[in-house]
């Protein structure tokens, strides 16, 4: 029972895996390159023309008088003095520092009891956790903003118990609170499935080995599971870092039914797409867009980079 | 040996955890019923509220979170689906088009490229690998108002495949492919039948592509799942009604209701709410009946 600790985590992987496509077959090596050639074209196609069209849209400005003329940096420079993008950054910046945490938290603790826990309850607890995933975001959105509304929701209903007002969610103050309410709901599930997954891949025989050290069921959860899957942590912070950083269905949805309090530049890509339909300004609208792609991109490369073991992924 | 001692470890295990079974575990319980109402509570209005008559909306006898006197949901549906000519059903329609077609696309495509990074050292296959992991980080909303841009430089914009093309890209499903792929077929097995002298093709279509099969139906469903549920995309690049997928018709709708506020649009309200019922019962019953598949493949990407 002493060696228990040599057997850690069970990845799927063999030693193969790290050999593989070294080479010392005698497989023709460039084929491979058919192979990746279908998606490849797509790559360049739908991910790296856009980009470039959209830098080389955003060199550019529209003047009334003036018609296209070439500017530079200009718009780079206007977008990073226009207090509009900057609350809008300001507001996902500040939405993700309050919503991942929160999330993580939710979706951590959800999966580390259903991990212990295997009761019939637990798996269906598990499954309808998971079930807001397959809810569209804009569904799940129009849900919220209905059970939100004093017309449609319980709150009137609720307040009306103690004979007062209900507030308004969707109000300056309070939407903050109503989005964090929406994404926790939309998301949680989701990374709780992917937490829940790793933590099933996790040799338990070492739960055996810290028992007899004495360890409870809290000090084995937070000790040894939570450690064990940082891996997967790592991996649902990077998703949803990047997917609020890039907030709009939400706040797209609940803006009509929020009387103001959602602004057309509510978040940038909000911006970017009023900018885009409602002022026709495309080539400021491609230089908030590649802006706000560009600063995520280094924020969530920068974030890998710090976290992740050298050489594990490449 | 240690075979053995890997198994004496899990029966002691076992008897350790039968042994914990009995002791009920009030607080874990409770917890998971606080998150599972938390979980449902929307789609429990949902559903509630869509048996309910313009009446019912406002002023229900049983509230907001129960059933009203009148039972609506069959004159509600008969609605739905003729209202203006029947353009729900267009946009469930459009939906499955875009869903289907960019899901199995995108699928087909993961796989190619998934098998050519995990088991052939091609020139280039570095380069391209640090491509392929960066563009996992570049979020696809950021693409879309690009997208647009170029698609309306060469007029494509309001067509299908302004949706379908675009939604073919899915760096994370190749990710996912690569990674299980490199595990899951064994070079030697590659290299048989090879020997056996089947050509590249074959050896992929016959022996690869089996092995890839739970992590196929993975970024299938991922990909549909993802397309079914994109509304940024569709709502740049579509402008005609008839085109949409059903999220951005559901926000049309919704746009027009909260802007027409007052009498005449209460029914669209109850469209609304029913809409959503509807559109999002296919892929809850896609989920909940092939969850086995995709249990399993949502872990690949985390284990590494």
């Amino acid at each position: 029972m002493t060696g228990t600790g040599s057997y850690t985590v069970a990845r799927p992987s063999s030693p193969r895996a790290t050999t593989a496509a070294r080479g010392k077959s005698t497989r023709p090596k460039s084929i491979g390159w058919l192979f990746v050639a279908p998606f490849g074209l797509v790559f360049l196609v739908f991910l790296v023309a856009p980009l470039v069209y959209a830098f080389w849209l955003s060199l550019f400005s529209k003047g009334l008088a003036t018609g296209t003329t070439f500017s530079g940096i200009g718009n780079y420079v206007k977008a990073f003095t226009d207090t509009e993008f900057l609350g809008g950054l300001l507001f996902v910046v500040v939405f993700s520092v309050v919503l991942i945490p929160l999330q993580m938290l939710v979706s951590l603790a959800a999966a580390l009891v259903l991990d212990a826990v295997t009761t019939k309850l637990a798996r269906f607890s598990r499954l309808m956790i998971f079930v807001p995933y397959a809810i569209p975001a804009v569904i799940g959105a129009l849900m919220w903003g209905f059970l939100y509304s004093p017309g449609f929701g319980p709150l009137a209903q609720l307040f009306g118990l103690f004979h007062a007002s209900a507030p308004n969610l969707l109000g300056s103050h309070e939407v903050f609170g109503a989005l964090l309410n929406v994404v926790t709901w939309q998301w949680s599930g989701y990374y709780m499935i992917i937490i829940y997954a790793a933590l099933q891949g996790i040799d338990s025989s070492l739960y055996e080995a810290a028992r007899i050290d004495g360890a409870g069921p809290w000090q084995i959860a937070l000790r040894i599971k939570v450690p064990l899957v940082a891996s997967a942590l790592v991996l649902i912070l990077v998703f949803a870092l990047i997917g609020t950083l890039q907030f709009f269905t939400e706040p797209q949805v609940l803006a009509p039914s929020s009387n103001g309090a959602i602004t057309p530049s509510f978040t940038p890509n909000m911006y970017a797409y009023n900018l885009a339909f409602a002022n026709s300004q495309i080539n400021y609208a491609s230089a908030i867009s590649f802006a706000l792609g560009l600063v995520v991109f280094i924020g969530v490369y920068i974030f890998l980079f710090a976290t992740r073991k050298k050489g594990r992924i490449v | 040996m240690t075979a053995i001692g890997i198994k004496t470890a899990d029966k002691a295990v076992q008897s350790v955890r039968g042994r914990a079974k009995p002791k009920p575990r009030i607080g874990a319980h409770v917890f998971l019923i606080v998150l599972v109402i938390y979980f449902l509570l929307p789609l429990w209005w949902l559903i509630v509220a869509s048996t309910k008559d313009a009446h019912g909306l406002f002023s229900g006898t049983g509230g907001a979170l129960w059933f009203d006197k009148t039972f609506a949901l069959f004159d509600n549906l008969g609605l739905l689906f003729t209202y203006n000519g029947g353009i729900y059903l267009r946009w469930l329609g459009n939906s499955l088009l875009y869903a289907v077609s960019g899901g199995v696309g995108a699928t087909a495509l993961a796989i190619l490229a998934g098998y050519g990074f995990a088991k052939f050292a091609f020139p280039g296959r570095r380069l391209s690998l640090a491509l392929l992991l960066g563009s996992v980080m570049v979020p696809l909303t950021a693409l879309v108002i690009p997208t647009f841009a170029m698609l309306s430089q060469v007029g494509m914009t309001n067509t299908i495949w302004a949706v379908i093309l675009p939604s073919l890209l899915n760096p994370f499903g190749v990710y996912l492919m690569m990674v299980y792929a490199t595990d899951a077929i064994p070079d030697e097995l590659l290299d048989a039948a090879r020997v056996d002298g089947a050509g590249e093709l074959r050896t992929f279509l016959t022996v690869a592509l089996p092995l890839l099969r739970p992590a196929a139906v993975t970024v299938l469903l991922l990909s549909v799942v993802g397309t079914w549920n994109n509304y940024f995309l569709p709502l740049a690049v579509l402008s005609s009604d008839n085109l949409f997928p059903v999220t951005v018709g559901l926000g049309l709708w919704d746009g027009l209701a909260n802007s027409a506020s007052g009498t005449g649009t209460t029914s669209l309200w109850s469209l609304i709410i029913l809409g959503s019922l509807v559109s999002i019962i296919p892929l809850i019953v896609a989920f909940l009946s092939l969850q086995r598949y995709w249990r399993g493949g949502l872990a690949v990407g985390s284990l590494k």
